[in-house]
């Protein structure tokens, strides 16, 4: 009984020198496990989509109490950076795209522009992006000790915002609740903008190891993978951008 | 039994990305115009709406979920189910407690 | 107790084979960089040990305050921190890793005939980030510790204390993305890498209660982490989100945190279950019946589970038309738990019932998970859970449940593959007896709960009126004896390690492919990929094998 084998039947291993470099050890086949790194990157996704759930819940709640102090909150954001992030991310998911079609193709230049643009235009997103922040650091409308209620409570003091959607004054308490929009608005862009920089850092090294031809000679699963990853975030901003920014643009 | 790999399926080309790519520009174009007019309560309906419709298509197209198996279909479909269901049953906590007690 | 199944090799010949997964390659490194499933979980093993005696030692505390009316072993704020990390610990570090980090990870990939998980790489990461969360927590305890109870409830824990609720935050959210990725790496693995003809419904029942724990641990995980860190912003920058003052709900943080916490109780007990169904079919020598049943049971626990979270909050101040809904579905929820039970009571019906050590284990989760089951249906029943929430009755039920239920279902567990996993016995009486002492134990402990839970005394209170000191006597006298019953296994199987009787191959003469293989098992689990032919618990298919090895043998020499 002790040392007896494993159960005799069954098909025998595959011989040793058959099988591509980047084949573990505990898949039969390249095919499987390709199969099971795709899988478990969907896996990983919907997991995201559970953390972002938590915050879109929390937003809609608001949004549904406090509605008039979402409308004024969201007139602060500046359409055009906004419009403008949506259509750098679009074209960053299509740069994307494309480089999964290079590695597929064994393009490794292409590969290696696409991988580039992307990177690029996810530095050109965070960038826009701090353009955004910055300015709502100037107006104090950045949740905690500076919060500035003035901009709701007397809608003239900031001319460009009030010529465009002639905002009445809100009264005090539904000001308040303005900061509750900025919070969220922080919590979910910023939340979002933590996943585009471990993007872009992804890429980054993705760039490296695409110049030396790792992902295009057959093993493609990690630019597979990643751009799954990338669209997912485009996804994410998609709704961030109705949510947040186009609550109510007319007068 | 392990279902289509991504091997295996067939490679989707520049045309379709192209192609997805316009629709997605549009779609923002729409978005911002439409929310411009007064529309009332379709504002946001529509806003999502146009949303959704732009998501299905990065998912569908760039992440290739037309050409993979109905495993990766039903993996989707499990995460949006689950959190629709946390949004909705919370949200309904929330609007019912205007309703008072009966 | 005579009769016994237990088969070993002669012991005079028998020797552990000198080739496994514990000798393959040695050094301290070897463990801590491995990528072997097996090794994986002895880790596991290990320090899940050692935080259950340390949230122990918390539960000791909390007894021996409780055995006189008056706070005055500790202060009450000591006290509070007290039983905030008995939970958490027990909770976050004991109970939601413990079968499917141990057993799981050693297990599945030799149940389904694969050589190891999916992804070995993020099996280690996940060990790794538990033991980052675990040093977390008990760094925690040692600067101070955290009083908010284990639920963290605003505003409580967000405006009023001055407590390390961030640093338990954090460790709670480093725990949760291990667990997040055992159970991504376990629903990979059983959809992807199951040997040829092991269809779904050949798997045994401990695969299908993992592949449904999992499904919780990657859908609900998550929600915890954004609860933990809207607390942890809300009490460092003040967002607003949990602040009547600033227009955010209190609530609303307790949505979030039960749409996981309620699930996370089937993630602890599921995996379980699944011990349960391997042994009782085991020791009473038939398939489980209703296979089907049971099968699809631990899928509909999973999803109904999702849909009863607002039960925890019946008097929090949700409308009472949510009140309605919840309890509604809690009472659904119910029903595939309670066909299990039915299952496995027509399992051991005519069976040949033998009372070996993971049996009795397994009797003892039954009763005992029933009456915890049944409890929580009165809870769930809104107007019964008025008077009961809150209240010692709460506390009764879930550790009937957790501890009745869970952790005997984790002992049944350890001791059924204990032989497989170390090849060798531990000692048969010792052990049946610790779980006698253990059973005893628990009821003189947790049972006078639900009295005192529907007599009024509240739970979170170090002092109570001196009318219930009789049965807190009572309930701590059964915790010392607990205690002797929780520690004598590890005395045992510790000393089992060197010993212990060799165990052979199949010292249960159970079916499962993992019991085809040497004890302790190869690193590669089996030398040829196996191929499953047969149907899950088939005795008859067992009993031909060992005919044929016995021909074999014979017609060798």
């Amino acid at each position: 009984m002790p040392d007896s084998p494993a159960i005799a039947h069954g098909a025998p291993e595959p011989a040793h020198e058959e099988h591509p470099a980047y084949l573990r050890h505990h898949f039969n086949s390249v095919e499987q496990q390709a199969d099971a790194a795709g899988f478990a990157m969907w896996l990983f996704l919907v997991t995201e989509v559970m953390f972002f759930g938590g915050l879109f819940t929390a937003y809609l709640i608001y949004r549904n109490w406090y509605y008039p102090a979402f409308v004024a909150g969201s007139h602060q954001l500046n359409v055009f950076w906004g419009t403008l992030n949506t259509l750098v991310l679009i074209v960053s998911s299509f740069t994307m795209a494309m480089g999964v079609w290079c590695a597929q193709t064994s393009r490794r230049r292409g590969l290696v522009l696409c991988l580039s643009l992307t990177c690029l235009l996810g530095l050109g997103f965070l960038g826009i992006k701090t353009i955004e922040y910055r300015e709502k650091i100037e107006k104090h409308h950045v949740p905690g000790f500076h919060y500035s209620l003035q901009s709701f409570v007397d809608p003239q003091s900031e001319p460009e915002v009030y010529s465009e959607y002639h905002d009445r004054p809100l009264p005090m308490d539904m000001a308040r609740h303005t900061e509750l929009y900025f919070s969220l608005y922080f919590l979910m862009t910023g939340m979002h903008a933590a996943h585009m920089i471990i993007g872009v850092g992804i890429l980054a090294f993705m760039i490296l190891r695409a110049r030396a031809g790792a992902y295009t000679s057959g093993h493609t699963t990690f630019v597979l993978n990643f751009g799954l990853y990338w669209h997912f975030i485009d996804i994410v901003w998609i709704y961030l951008f109705a949510l947040l920014y186009l609550i109510s643009r007319h007068q | 039994m392990s279902g289509r790999n991504q091997l295996a399926h067939h490679i989707v080309g520049p045309r379709v990305y192209v192609v997805i790519l316009f629709a997605l520009l549009a779609g923002t174009g729409l978005t911002v115009w439409a929310s411009f007019i007064d529309l009332g309560v379709w504002n946001p309906v529509i806003a999502l709406a146009i949303a959704t419709t732009k998501a299905v298509l990065v998912v569908l197209y760039f992440m290739h979920v037309r050409y993979s198996s109905k495993l990766t279909m039903l993996t989707i479909g499990a995460g949006i189910f689950m959190f629709l269901t946390l949004i909705s049953l919370t949200l309904a906590d929330y609007i019912s407690r205007a309703w008072g007690n009966w | 107790m005579s009769a016994t199944i237990v088969s070993l090799p002669d012991q005079s010949t028998a020797r552990i084979p000198k080739v496994n997964y514990l000798t393959k390659e040695n050094g301290i490194l070897s463990w801590l960089l491995t990528g072997d499933h097996k090794r994986i979980a002895i880790l596991y093993l290990i320090s899940i040990t050692f935080f259950f005696f340390i949230g122990g030692a918390l539960a000791g505390l909390i007894r021996l305050e409780l055995l006189t009316p008056r706070a005055d072993l500790m202060a009450t704020d000591t006290y509070n921190k007290v039983f905030t990390m008995h939970g958490v610990i027990m909770i976050f570090f004991f109970l939601v890793p413990s079968v499917p980090a141990t057993l799981g990870n050693f297990l599945i990939p030799m149940m389904i005939g694969a050589k190891d998980l999916a992804l070995p790489r993020i099996n280690l990461l996940s060990w790794y980030l538990y033991m980052a969360g675990g040093i977390l927590a008990i760094y925690t305890m040692a600067v101070g510790g955290v009083d908010t109870g284990w639920t963290f409830t605003t505003p409580l824990s967000t405006h009023y204390v001055n407590t390390n609720v961030i640093t338990t935050g954090l460790a709670v959210f480093v725990a949760g993305f291990s667990s997040i990725f055992t159970g991504l790496n376990f629903i990979v693995t059983i959809h992807k890498m199951r040997a040829p003809g092991m269809t779904w419904f050949r798997l045994p029942l401990f695969v299908w209660s993992h592949y449904a724990a999992s499904l919780l641990m990657v859908l609900g995980t998550p929600v915890l982490a954004i609860a933990i860190v809207l607390v942890a912003l809300e009490r460092t920058i003040g967002i607003g989100v949990f602040d009547p003052t600033k227009g955010g709900d209190p609530l609303l943080f307790q949505h979030l945190f039960w749409f996981y916490s309620h699930p996370a109780v089937y993630i602890m007990i599921l995996p379980g279950m699944g011990v349960i169904s391997e042994t009782i079919s085991t020791f009473s020598r038939k398939r489980v019946f209703g296979y089907t049943a049971v099968a699809f049971s631990s899928v509909a626990i999973a999803i109904f589970g999702f849909f009863v979270w607002a039960h925890h909050m019946f008097i929090m101040g949700i409308s009472n038309y949510s009140v309605l809904i919840f309890s509604l579905l809690t009472m659904l929820v119910a029903v595939p738990s309670a066909i299990k039970i039915f299952n496995w009571t027509f399992t051991l019906y005519k069976g040949s019932i033998t009372f070996e050590t993971p049996m009795l284990y397994s009797f003892g989760f039954m009763g005992l998970f029933t009456i915890g089951g049944l409890t929580g249906v009165f809870l769930g029943s809104s107007g019964t859970d008025i008077h009961l929430t809150e209240t010692y009755f709460i506390v009764a039920h879930f550790h009937f449940v957790m501890v009745g239920g869970m952790l005997m279902a984790f002992l049944a567990g350890i001791h059924f593959w204990w032989p497989k996993m170390t090849g060798r016995m531990y000692p048969e009486k010792l052990s049946q007896l610790a779980a006698v002492v253990t059973f005893i134990g628990f009821i003189f402990t947790f049972f006078p709960q639900f009295i005192l839970g529907v007599l009024g005394m509240p739970r979170r209170y170090a002092s109570y009126p001196p009318e219930f000191q009789v049965l807190n006597v009572f309930s701590t006298a059964g915790a010392t004896i607990l205690g002797v019953g929780y520690l004598l296994p590890v005395l045992y199987l510790v000393w089992s390690l060197k010993y212990g009787a060799i165990a052979g191959d199949n010292p249960w003469q159970a079916t499962g492919l993992e019991w085809q293989t040497q004890s302790p098992p190869l690193t590669e689990n089996f030398t040829v990929m196996p191929v499953m032919d047969h149907e899950a618990y088939d005795y008859e298919w067992l009993e031909a094998q060992n005919e044929k090895r016995r021909k074999e043998v014979t017609s060798a020499g």
